[in-house]
Formats: structure tokens, sequence, C-alpha cells
């Protein structure tokens, strides 16, 4: 859904009030519960006393894989992991240059970057409450930085409103604000809360609204200092005879509902997007990396899944090298699945009829990266926009500024398009030359005479040509949680399933985890109780 | 959706297109479904890929031939296809679906109106396409 391609409708503009309301009903009921609980995490599994020779075979050397296989051979297993791709980390993966890459149909991509750039196809961010990805990403020795999520400084731009100019987050935010403030103080003044509320309480909202919404003293949103504090002056604050500053003119609050600031601004209040976020220093691969030296020896690779049987008191593997072609068996007591459902319903797996549903009933999504390289941090250099996202109702929804080596010189590196619906179709349907030129085009709106003028070259993942996955993630609904998830999970026989698409927290890494954690912890009591 | 207009208009011309002065061929209606969805994963060229899994080809594909087969696809989604029930008119799937079926090596006259989409086709889910 590309939300940023409709109006607003009241509906949606009470809906983002009501999420600023929400923060204090939150809070009241924090103070009666204790804490709000923001993570299922409660420390690693610890498991212990496999019985020895007990032999597990995992498929796929994703984040799932590896920390399955990390966990079980703890606990005494002897653990063989097998990979389709060449490298380990699965969707959790960074290009970086020099790095080849064939999509489905064949289009190969040599990323140009400079040393040390990338472009995150997949995972980009790390919210702080994935506390089961941080706990093993402190473990395995990767290392963190701030990933910088909202930028007050970086623009909100929309075809339906100022023309089509971008304009700074922090204008478009302050004056949403002063004037839902304004529009509701004056509703109190008009008695229009008197069902709702007490006069006291009234009384304390409207003070409390002033200063919220940086009001004057008739509680208008108006230009002057206190406004200015929040969007910016027109002539900022400086030293000496022209220190003293101008105040800037707030928008009309027309043009603010245009511009639909309020979706943005609503967007950043979600859990998933609250500071802090972290990435990986040097990208996201670097936890796919991490994760591997715990299971170095483990792995073997270019091996394509081609059926999983559960016959004769084991489980046997059939897969086949994707260089040489030669086909191979594994054998093992247990087999922990990571494989996306996306390619394993296309594989032979012998298991019962419900999981077989399950393993047929969901499709996954689609999305599309395009990462553009840069001769220089000209948005950082000449508009001071230092990390964080500018939004656009255009199909590349929106570019991220790099938040790592930041006021550093030299080539840097831009996410120059997440495609979201039918965009993402669109994009994944163009040639990768196509969807560079095209976000490079779209992307130009933000920073004009500069983005097209000092671009060097780009790399793009469309994610439904990319041959290990299909597609992006698991796409669940209500009904089919409803009929398939617990079957989807549930030990069947000497299999289990793990991955985002086996969790609540799909398409996002802690998922993975937290899936896979789960998973070798029922596998584990299983194999005691055999 | 951007594309509604634009197959409504072409809808209208192909009667117009018999006339013996022979202008260049409007495009085929469903040619812009196609490359603004499907080609996403089946290619440009219909041949679909071959990874981990497969994306089959629907070039010279045996199975398009009972049109109610693409119609229950596409309509209800397999494996990792999603449905396109609800983001796609009938009009527009139909439009899809007799593209593929006259193109691409695939020469099957009948051809599939927004009615029959409309009876055959697998509902949109009521659980909506994802969770939000």
């Amino acid at each position: 859904m590309n939300w940023a391609e409709q109006g607003p409708t009241r509906r949606e503009v009470l809906r983002a009030i009501g999420m600023m309301a929400g923060t204090a009903v939150l809070y009241q009921a924090m103070e009666v519960l204790g804490h709000a609980k923001e993570t299922q995490f409660a420390g690693p599994p610890n498991l212990q006393g496999a019985r020895p020779g007990t032999k597990v075979v995992v498929l796929g050397a994703g984040l799932a894989g590896m920390l399955a296989a990390y966990e079980l051979a703890k606990a005494g297993y002897d653990v063989q992991i097998l990979e389709y791709n060449n490298r380990p980390g699965g969707r959790n993966w960074s290009l970086y240059g020099g790095d080849t890459y064939t999509e489905l149909g064949g289009a190969t991509q040599k990323v140009g970057f400079s040393e040390g750039n990338y472009l995150n196809p997949g995972p980009w961010r790390i919210p702080y409450h994935h506390r089961a990805l941080l706990h093993y990403c402190k473990k395995f020795g990767v290392a963190l930085e701030p990933f910088i999520q909202m930028n007050q400084q970086a623009l909100v731009q929309s075809s339906k409103a100022f023309g089509g100019k971008p304009m700074r987050y922090r204008e478009l935010h302050a004056d949403w604000d002063g004037n839902v403030a304004e529009l509701l103080a004056k509703a109190i003044d008009n008695r229009g809360l008197d069902s709702v509320m007490t006069k006291e309480d009234a009384d304390r909202l409207r003070i409390a609204l002033r200063e919220w919404g940086a009001l004057d003293q008739n509680f208008k949103y108006s230009k002057n200092y206190r406004s200015s504090r929040r969007r910016g002056f027109e002539r900022a604050q400086g030293g000496g005879v022209l220190g003293e500053p101008i105040p800037s003119d707030p928008h009309a609050f027309k043009d603010i509902l245009d511009s639909g600031i309020w979706r943005t601004v609503a967007q950043h209040m979600n859990i998933d997007h609250q500071h802090a976020m972290f990435q990986p220093v040097g990208g996201m691969g670097m936890i796919g990396r991490g994760f591997a030296k715990q299971v170095e020896g483990k792995v073997r690779y270019n091996q394509k899944v081609t059926s999983i049987s559960q016959q004769g008191g084991k489980v046997t593997v059939m897969h086949t090298d994707t260089g040489s072609g030669v086909t191979s068996t594994t054998e093992a007591d247990y087999c922990v699945c990571t494989i996306p459902l996306s390619v394993l319903s296309q594989i032979d797996v012998d298991c019962s009829p419900g999981l077989d549903a399950a393993i047929h009933a969901v499709p996954y999504s689609n999305s599309v990266k395009v990462g553009l390289e840069f001769k220089r941090r000209f948005w950082e250099e000449e508009e001071a926009i230092y990390g964080g996202i500018s939004f656009t109702d255009r199909e590349i929804s929106m570019i991220s500024y790099p938040s790592g080596k930041l006021h550093s010189d030299g080539p840097a590196v831009i996410l120059g398009a997440y495609t979201f619906g039918p965009a993402s179709y669109k994009f994944a349907g163009m040639t990768p030359e196509e969807r560079i030129q095209r976000a490079l085009e779209q992307g130009s709106v933000f920073h004009p005479g500069r983005y097209k003028e000092e671009f060097i070259g780009g790399a793009t993942v469309a994610w439904s040509r990319v041959p290990f996955t299909l597609g992006c993630c698991a796409q669940w609904n209500e009904d089919t949680r409803k009929e398939h998830y617990q079957t989807l999970v549930a030990v069947d026989n000497r299999l289990v399933l793990a991955g985002e698409h086996a969790s609540y927290i799909g398409c996002w890494m802690e998922g993975a985890i937290l899936s896979s954690l789960d998973a070798v912890t029922r596998l584990h009591s299983r194999a005691l109780e055999a | 959706m951007r594309f509604v207009l634009f197959a409504a208009v072409l809808i209208a011309s192909p009667a117009l297109a018999q006339k013996p002065a022979k202008p260049a061929p409007a495009p085929h209606p469903g040619a812009e479904v196609y490359q603004n969805i499907c080609q996403a994963c089946h290619m440009a060229n219909a041949l679909g890929g071959e990874g981990a899994g497969k994306i089959p080809a629907l070039a010279k594909n045996g199975a398009l031939e009972a049109a109610v087969y693409p119609i229950m696809v596409v309509t209800g989604g397999k494996n990792a296809m999603p449905w396109f029930r609800g983001a796609l008119t009938d009009q527009q799937i139909s439009d899809a679906i007799n593209y593929v079926r006259s193109n691409f090596g695939n020469k099957y006259k009948d051809k599939v109106t927004p009615a029959m989409v409309a009876e055959m086709g697998v509902p949109a889910p009521k659980g909506g396409m994802r969770e939000q």
C-alpha cells in the first residue's frame, strides 16, 4: 500500500491525533502495570544434554538456520547446514563494490561502489527492542552503530502540496502540531468539549495545548519567536550586529493537510521506528558474517535442496550442488528447515497434510531497493542532513541518507528507493539499469542540481527476482494465521520449521531469531523424549 | 490505480482498428497490466526463472489452455504468488490473461471476460492482504 498516494481523510487525520493522545493513555497504563513489555526474549535457551551422536541437518544458512545450528551444536548435537547460496546470511546481506549479483531472468550487476560503501538489499535497521538479535550481535562480536531513522532536517515531498516542492519535515511537523493545538483550544473555547471533560480538565488541556503546540498568548499558532523555535527562523539566530533572529511564517493549515505530514509523524510513532535504532558498522551483512564464524566448518554452500523425507526413522535430504550438478543425500535424526515458504512449497516435503497445506498457504510480498552512489555527501555539506529519511509520494517512497561515516569526505551511498505495493511490481519488472535510472529521476526532486549531476553508479535488488527467496517476506493475514500458523510452527515428526515466516515479527530479523530459538528448544525436548 | 483509465480507453479502440487503412495496431489492453505487475516475476519474455525455486514460464504454457486455471491463479494466488483479487479489477485481470494467452507463443483463441473472472475467480480473503 502506498499510503502517500491518497489524500488525507478525516478519519486518517483523527487516527494520527489518536496516536498522539494514545501515548498519554499508554503512559497511565504503564504506571499501573509497571512497564510495557517490549520483547519476548528472556535470554538464550541454554540447551544441554543431547544424546551423543544425534544428528541434525539445518536447511538454510540465514540467521535462523545459523543460530539453530549454533545452539544445537552447543547442546551436543552433530550439526550440518546446507545452504543454496555461496555465502552465509540469506536475506541478511550487503552488496559491496566488487560484488556480482545475478537476479532471476539473468540480469547481472557488477557493483562499482567505492571501498566501504554498500547497499543493504534486505534488512537495514534494528529497533532497540529487538533484544534477541541485539544479544547475539554482542555475543558474536558484531559492532553496531546508531541508525538515524527520523531527521527533522530531512524533506517531505508530495505531489499534492506546495506545488510538489519538498519541504522540511521540521516545518511541516511544527505547523501540524501548532494548528491542531490551536483548533483544539478553539474547540474548548467554543465549549465543544464540554460533553467529554470537566471544566477543570478542559482548562488544564488548554494550557497544555499552548505549550505543546507553541501557541501565543491568544492561543494562536502564529509567526513569532515561539513558533520559530520549532519550525526554524527566517533569519537564524546569530552574533553581533545582525544577531537578532527573524521569525518565519507558518504554512497555511490547508497546505499542511495536503502534505500528508501526519502520516510521516505517525509512522515514526510505531514501535518499530522509534529511536534508538541500530545498524552494524560496515553493512547489515556483517551480522550474517558474524553468525557464520560461530558455525564455521558446518556449512555446505551451493546446495539446492530437492526433497526432504522422514521415512525409516530418520530425515533424508536430497540436494544438488549448483556448481557441479552432483546430487547428494544427507541423513540426520532431525531437521530444522529455514527455507522460505516461497521455495519450500516447491520442494517435495514428506510431512503431515496439515503442514503441507500451511507451507502452500502463504504468499510472499515484494519490494525493490536501489542504492545510488554519489561523489560526495552534498546533503550533509550543503543541507546539513545527517542520516534519516526524506519521504515522497513518488514510487520510490523515500530516500535514506547514510547513517555511517557521518561528516566524512568522499563518495557515499543513498538508499534511493524502497518501494511498496504496486510500485514494487512495476520496479521489479524493469531491468536493473531502468530501476536505477527511475530512482535517480524520482529522487532528484529532493536535491535538484546535485542528484543527477553527482551520481556515480547504482545497484538494485528486486525481491521477486531474488533466486533464493522469489520474494520478500511471508505475507500472513488474519485468516491464514488462524488456519495454518500453529501447524506451521509445530514439530512435525522429525522436522521443525523456523524463520521470519514462523513468527509474528514478520520481515524482521528478530522474527527469524525468536522463531529459531523456539524451534530448537521444542525440537530438543522432542529429541530427549524419543 | 493509474492504469485503470488507460486500459478503459484502449478497450474502446479495437473496433476502429479494423478499418482498411490499417494504422499501427493499438497495444493490447493487457500489455500494460503485464508490464506493471506480471513481469516482475514472470519476466518481460514470459520465460520465468529458476533459482532455489522456480517461477514458471507463461510462454508456450499448456496449463493456460483451460481459461479457468489462470483465472484461479491470478485471483487466488498460488504458493509464493500473492492473489491479485482486489489489487486489480476483474477487467484488468481478464485483459492480462487474454494478453498472455494470445502472446508469448500461446495461441488460445477463446477470450476471458470480466464476467468470467467475477464468476470463477477466488474471492479476496476477508483477512486482507497483509497484517499491519
